[in-house]
């Protein structure tokens, strides 16, 4: 890869002044952004590492009994810790492997939004708001297509808020190699809301499946969407999988995750 | 070039790196520590495992910077004070966890984080530990033995000898 200057800022106005230099990156946990710059299709001439910001560790209750994750929290602390609910749980403890969930971050893996990532999922799902040095975006605006969101450039996510779901669950068709999703469906019960998103499928990244929260609203029982149908047009097809397969693993594992929501 | 000291297997050592050079680079290059191996270079194949601040991670997807002032553990570290192999490296030996031995370093390193969190681990709960690490030989069940052996568990279960 070719060579940059490193950083590694103790606090958030720290890193955010780094940022201002011309063609510099944030480094989360690195699982994604190193492979990438050794292929060289990333070649930052200056890298933040965010992992020395305490201020961006941790998982707290919120009042409103909300969570709040920091955004340079790992993957391996999300799952390890007694305040996250069933479905993020799930979600956190089979991420890649456990050398990658010791280095990877949430906030990482949102800022990355890959079409294939667990964690869109799960903020997109129970209305999560991400909260940057500079203002709070609401999960249904952030996801802005594959790879994209609304974050601007040299902005970092610091946390993000979860409102916790009365039931939830995290059902994840694994591509075995990558160990991402080749399908994955995170589903959120408020009692008088179900939200449904899916991660994995779609060209587009993460989006919530309207059709089958619809149904869930009406009857929250996996035969209230057994008569549904997901267009594959928009699918992703690769060498794992073809669009019409992803489209039927998105109603085998929405179906799952209603089943074993808790 | 930048200065970084860490502490390897209980030594303070240091010196002088780019902002692109890897942990891994930095264990075998400058420290001559070449137990810890580096088979895929791509996070995938785990044979780089070593433990940071007691956990597991892959060094080869790490900067060496990054691990400025950590205490680092690697392969050569993990023998008894008299030298002897421990209890997971003589477990490996006695119940053949290995043939070429080149995921060897890393499948020990991935199975002793794996006991100090749960120390008598399922035979599910090893095998899904050990996702990270690639083995091209064993077909992983005489390395899955070899963990639960060295959890002081019976592995009569587990039949191949």
């Amino acid at each position: 890869m070719y060579n940059f200057e490193f950083k590694q800022p103790k606090t958030i106005s720290d890193a955010v002044n780094a940022l201002e230099s011309d063609d510099a990156q944030a480094l989360g946990g690195g699982q994604t952004l190193i492979p990438t710059m050794k292929q060289r299709l990333a070649s930052p001439s200056t890298l933040v590492s965010l992992t020395a910001i305490s201020e961006m560790k941790g998982i707290c209750k919120n009042d409103d009994g909300s969570i709040s994750i920091g955004g340079g929290t790992t993957h391996a602390d999300v799952a390890c810790h007694s305040d996250i609910f069933f479905g993020l749980k799930t979600l956190a403890e089979n991420i890649g492997d456990a050398a990658v969930r010791n280095r990877g971050t949430i906030g990482g893996s949102l800022a990355n939004n890959d079409p294939a990532a667990c964690y869109p999922a799960a903020a997109l799902s129970v209305g999560a708001t991400i909260v940057t040095n500079s203002r709070e975006i609401s999960a249904d605006d952030f996801f802005q297509g594959m790879f994209d969101t609304a974050l601007e450039e040299g902005e970092i996510i610091v946390s993000v808020k979860f409102p916790v779901p009365s039931s939830s669950s995290y059902q994840k068709f694994v591509q075995p190699a990558s160990r991402f999703a080749m399908v994955g469906v995170f589903l959120s019960n408020f009692g008088n809301e179900t939200r449904v998103a899916v991660t994995g499928a779609s060209e587009g990244g993460v989006f919530r499946w309207c059709e089958a929260e619809a149904a869930l609203n009406e009857d929250f029982s996996d035969g209230s969407i057994k008569d549904l149908s997901i267009d594959h047009k928009d699918m992703i097809n690769d060498i794992h999988a073809s669009k019409e397969y992803r489209a039927h693993l998105v109603k085998v594992m929405t179906k799952r995750a209603v089943a074993n929501a808790s | 070039m930048s200065n970084v000291t860490m502490t390897v297997n209980g030594k303070t050592v240091s010196g002088s790196v780019e902002g692109r050079t890897l942990l891994v680079e930095f264990i075998r290059n400058d420290l001559h520590l070449t137990g810890t191996h580096v088979g895929c270079d791509t996070s995938q194949c785990g044979a780089c495992a070593i433990h940071v601040d007691g956990k597991l991670v892959k060094a080869c997807t790490m900067f060496a910077l990054e691990a400025n002032g950590a205490e680092v553990s690697t392969i050569e570290g993990q023998a008894n004070g008299d030298g002897s192999l421990n209890v997971i490296q003589q477990a490996f030996k006695d119940h053949h966890g290995l043939q070429c031995g080149f995921c060897t370093p890393g499948m020990v390193m991935a199975a002793s984080a794996l006991l100090k969190t749960n120390p008598k681990p399922s035979e599910l709960e090893i095998r899904e530990h050990l996702e990270g690490n690639i083995c091209r030989c064993t077909g992983y069940h005489n390395i899955v033995k070899a963990v639960l052996a060295a959890s002081g568990q019976d592995v009569s279960s587990i039949a191949a000898e």
